[in-house]
This record gives structure tokens, C-alpha cells and sequence, in this order.
């Protein structure tokens, strides 16, 4: 019996071969936290065992206060900072780099093969390069921290083909909405999906990631994609070494398979407040939208930043709206800014944010009101999830958003030349 | 163990931000405890007791890694999370706070709200005496088990440092 891509990096850490179902206790090759750092490294230090067991293996990267909104945030950081050097961490990014999730991608600190757990739901990203990486509690990642260890189900494997070819204005993110929509937000639940089919091959790494980054919304552990010239072509570009070039085997076991075709797909749009309450955007059109939101894990990525500012190009966000911009890393930042993306999208009237987990998750930074309406890029549109439990979020891709920035309300972003 | 106590019944897709809403994360326990579920039930926090118990459909804590939900939870006496299923992080927090939660099949729309239920956590036996209804959870897996003997992750943390 063939092995799936989970099977393969379970049974590499366990040295012998391990399939679905079996319960194991394994070595993680990275520990991802942002902020949650500070409670796990507090239980750390209160349970008595006090150092990390590898200094190498954890990295720390702080995105979801940033800026600090308050004083007893800038206080929180200033004692991660503090346990950051107290541990001797080697991979610590302060508030510099960006959101978690990109910044592993860009350092080169997910790798194909790789086992990683991340104080984060949606550290499954990094299954867009063909990490197992999934999301655990401050809890797990203290005992984590103390033994490099982690005990998990090795997961059932759901494979999601993905057909065709994308029409015009048509993205991952609509992709992962209309997965949402058809099989329900929980048809991955606790299995690992992995993505094939002959669309895989014309996603850039920028949307394999935004695939792989909703996964977490279908209930989902891993989201993974096979390695490819694509990835390989990606991790030289950012200096890595040794690619562990791998992907299921043919006769490989799967649960289910769920079939996705792309040609006659249309730019979806998720209604409030679950994320597989999905329309087609043409749908809902015309309502009126308060605020606009570009960014995030799922969808701030240059790609991404690159296809709002063709719409918005020399035109002008409605007044009655506001568009915030929060780029998913200072490189993308960077990058945006040498490609004249930022000038575009400020030059509209975007008010362009540090490269953050910003509102997304509603702590800070462009939180709604009642009675207000958001469209947004990110990944969750829960009730309360960005500011007051009376406002709606809907959630769709770049272009959609920027189209409807434009006109200050929904927009389909194929009605715009 | 055996746990007793009145269900509080909720629906599918209970998320994370329903439990904690984002804008509480870094208030106290006691002030995020304020919060939860006014989105969708005002009178939970009013009028939840020491020893209730959750009886939810599919999906339950969908969402987030904040582990402050099963956490606020748990402070305010719910003494296990009966649901159709779990969405994963939530789980695993759950029993890392030491909070059982407990899959079973086929509870959604058999149990009402007040409802006295039962729990048998060895055997995984649910009893609603006043409905004559009895369920069986599915086991939970030996090393969760080992987490809520230990009284959550914190416990397990303190047995190894002791070693």
C-alpha cells in the first residue's frame, strides 16, 4: 500500500512506516510562535523546567499587536523580548518582518517535509510548500518548548483535485470559497488534504498558499501540495538547500477525493458569518460596503497586492469607503513598493498599514461598528470576529475586494475594465 | 470520573470568537469570562452554574488556536463539552486546559436546555434521565486521557520537571 504525503513525513520523523489512524508521539523540526510566546513560555518557566529544548528549532515572530495597541500590549512584548534572549532563540523576528506565516515561507524556515506546530490556526500554510505544519494551543506549545515533542493522529487523507484552467479574475481564494461552499466547512475535519490535479501546476507559490492557508477553514490539519518545479523554483530563489523533493505515491490511500473544475468557475464571495455560506459574487452585488480590507496570511501576498492595484490603477476608492492595506510582510511591502503597487494603491486612497495580522482577527486596527460591512481578503467572517458582533464581513478575493472598493459596494471584478 | 450537571444546548459551527471575541484576548480571564457567547446568548454568562455541561452539534470551536476558549470555559464551571464533533485545535485545547469534551454521535436535538446529564468518562456512557436517553461517547484516545488524569498540560509539565 502506497503512502499519502501526511504518511510520509509521519513515517520519515517516526523512522519506521506509520499510516492513518495510528496515534504517535514525534519530534517537530519547528516550533512557530507569535504573541502566544509569552504564555507558553510562562508555563515553561512556571512548570519548573525553565530552557527551551532546542534553541535552533523555535522561532518567534511577533504580528497580531503590531503596533502595540496599548500599554499592556508594548508590555506583553517587552517581556517576549525579554524571554526571547533569557532562551537563547536563534530565529527572532521582533515586529520587523511581517505577519508569522509569510515570514516562515520568505526565511526559508518551512521546507518540504518538514514537521511544523505554530501557535496559530492557520500555520497550515505552509503546507503550500509541502510542509505538514498545523496549528496548536500555548499549552501544547509549552510542552512543545520543554521536549520537542508532540504526540498526533496520523491524519486520513482527503485529495482535492483541482481541474482546468482560472478565468479571467478568477484566483485561488475563489477557489478555496467555492470548496468551502460546495463541501461544507468542516469536510476536512482532522484529515489532511492534499492538492492535485492539473490547475496545480499554473498556481504560483503566492496562491498555493492562499489554498493551503484556508485549509484551516474546511477543519482540515495539513493542506498540502506536492513538490514541484514550481516550489523548487521558488525555495532556490530564497536560498534554500537540500529540497526534499517528494509527493504522494500513486497508489496512495484516500478517504475521499473532491473534484474542483476551474474553467467555468466565478468569482465567489462568503456570506456573513460562516465561511462556506458561499454565492457567487454576481449575486450579491450592489450591497453597500463601509470598509474594504487587502491583507493578511490568506491573501496579502505581492501577487495579490499586484491585482488590486491593476483595478485600482488611476482610479479612485469610493469616499464613502475606507480601504485599509496591510501587506503580509515588510518584503512584500518592499516589493510592492519597487513594482509602483503601493503608489497605485495609496494614490486611490488606501491607507497603507505596517505588514500585520492588523483587524483580521479583531483586536485592533480597523475594527467595525454596528450596522457596518466589511469585504475583506482574510479568511474568517464569524460574528464579532472583526469588532462589534452587529457588523457582517464578507469575505473574497483581491480583485473582488478592490473592485468593490471602487464603487463602494460589492463588485464583481469582471465588471471592471 | 463521573461528571452531572444541567446542558446548555448550542447548535453547529460554534467558532472561537463566539466563545472569546478577538477584541477580549488580552483582558483577564475574569473579563474575557464576561463575554462569552453575547453574541448569540446573553444569558449564558448570567446564569451558567459550576458543573454544566455544553451539548453542541457539528464542529464546535471551530476557528481559532486561542486557547482562551476552552479556558473561559472552564472558569466558568463547565465541567465537559458534549458535541457531534470537535473542530481540531479546539479539541486538543480542551484537553490541554483539562476540560473533557466528548464526541457523540447522534446527541444534537435529543437533549434540552436544563436538562440533567450524565457522564461516565471511563466508559464513555451519557444518560439523560429525565428523557430516558442513553449515548456512548467515543473513547477518547489514551494519551488525552493520560492529559485530563493529570488535570490538563500543566500537570503534565510539573510530572516532568519533577523527573
Amino acid at each position: 500500500m502506497g503512502l499519502t504525503m501526511a504518511e510520509k513525513v509521519f513515517s520519515s520523523k517516526a523512522g519506521r512506516s506509520v499510516q492513518a489512524g495510528e496515534y504517535v508521539v514525534l519530534p517537530v523540526d519547528r516550533a512557530m510562535c507569535h504573541e502566544g510566546f509569552l504564555l507558553s513560555c510562562a508555563k515553561l518557566i512556571a512548570s519548573g523546567i525553565g530552557k527551551v529544548w532546542d534553541p535552533e528549532k523555535v522561532v518567534v515572530i511577533m504580528d497580531h499587536y503590531v503596533p502595540s495597541p496599548d500599554v499592556k500590549m508594548a508590555e506583553a512584548h517587552a517581556k517576549i523580548r525579554k524571554l526571547v534572549k533569557q532562551c537563547g532563540l536563534k530565529h527572532y523576528f521582533g515586529e520587523r518582518e511581517g505577519v508569522c506565516h509569510q515570514v516562515m515561507v520568505e526565511k526559508g524556515l518551512a521546507l518540504p517535509g518538514d514537521l511544523i506546530v505554530g501557535t496559530d490556526s492557520h500555520t497550515c500554510t505552509y503546507g503550500g510548500l509541502a510542509a505538514a505544519a498545523t496549528g496548536i494551543g500555548t499549552s501544547e506549545m509549552a510542552y512543545v518548548l520543554a521536549t520537542g515533542d508532540l504526540w498526533f493522529q496520523v491524519p486520513h487523507s482527503i485529495r482535492v483535485m483541482l481541474n482546468g484552467r482560472l478565468p479571467q479574475r478568477v484566483y485561488s481564494k475563489d477557489v478555496s470559497l467555492a470548496l468551502a461552499g460546495r463541501f461544507g466547512s468542516e469536510f476536512a475535519q482532522y484529515r489532511s488534504i492534499e492538492f492535485s490535479g492539473d490547475l496545480v501546476q499554473d498556481l504560483s507559490i503566492d496562491s498555493r498558499l492562499v489554498l493551503s492557508n484556508m485549509s484551516v477553514e474546511f477543519g482540515a490539519k495539513f493542506g498540502m501540495f506536492p513538490v514541484d518545479d514550481v516550489t523548487i523554483s521558488y525555495l532556490k530563489s530564497i536560498g534554500a538547500e537540500d529540497i526534499e523533493v517528494f509527493s504522494a505515491d500513486d497508489d496512495a490511500e484516500y478517504e475521499r477525493t473532491c473534484t474542483l473544475d476551474a474553467d467555468g468557475l466565478e468569482p465567489m464571495i462568503a456570506l456573513p458569518h460562516t465561511v462556506d455560506n458561499v454565492k457567487p459574487v454576481r449575486e450579491v452585488a450592489g450591497e453597500k460596503v463601509d470598509q474594504v480590507l487587502l491583507g493578511s496570511c490568506t491573501n496579502g501576498r505581492l501577487e495579490d497586492l499586484r491585482e488590486a492595484a491593476g483595478i485600482l490603477k488611476d482610479r479612485q476608492v469610493a469616499p464613502s469607503v475606507r480601504m485599509y492595506v496591510y501587506p503580509a510582510s515588510r518584503q512584500v511591502l518592499r516589493q510592492a513598493m519597487d513594482e509602483g503597487i503601493i503608489q497605485v494603491l495609496s494614490s486611490a486612497g488606501a491607507v497603507i498599514c505596517p505588514a500585520s495580522c492588523g483587524p483580521c482577527f479583531g483586536s485592533h486596527g480597523g475594527l467595525l461598528a454596528s450596522g457596518e460591512v466589511c469585504i475583506s481578503s482574510t479568511n474568517r467572517n464569524f460574528k464579532g470576529r472583526m469588532g462589534s458582533p452587529e457588523a457582517k464581513v464578507f469575505l473574497a478575493s483581491p480583485a473582488t475586494v478592490a473592485a468593490s472598493a471602487l464603487f463602494g459596494k460589492i463588485t464583481d471584478p469582471r465588471e471592471v475594465g | 470520573m463521573i461528571i452531572q450537571g444541567r446542558a446548555w444546548v448550542l447548535g453547529d459551527n460554534i467558532d472561537t470568537d463566539l466563545i472569546v471575541p478577538g477584541q477580549y484576548l488580552m483582558a483577564s480571564l475574569e473579563d474575557q469570562a464576561k463575554h462569552v457567547f453575547e453574541a448569540i446568548d446573553p444569558t449564558f454568562v448570567k446564569e451558567v452554574r459550576q458543573g454544566d455541561i455544553i451539548v453542541a452539534g457539528k464542529n464546535f470551536g471551530c476557528g481559532s488556536s486561542r486557547e482562551m476558549a476552552p479556558q473561559v470555559l472552564k472558569h466558568l464551571g463547565i465541567g465537559c463539552i458534549l458535541a457531534e464533533d470537535f473542530a481540531r485545535i479546539f479539541f486538543r485545547n480542551a484537553i490541554a486546559v483539562g476540560l473533557p469534551a466528548l464526541t457523540v454521535k447522534n446527541i444534537s436535538g435529543k437533549v434540552e436546555h436544563m436538562d440533567e446529564v450524565g457522564i461516565s468518562l471511563d466508559s464513555g456512557r451519557v444518560i439523560v434521565k429525565s428523557k430516558a436517553l442513553e449515548f456512548f461517547a467515543a473513547p477518547l484516545p489514551e494519551k488525552m486521557r493520560e492529559i485530563i488524569d493529570a488535570g490538563g498540560i500543566d500537570g503534565i509539565l510539573k510530572n516532568l520537571a519533577a523527573r
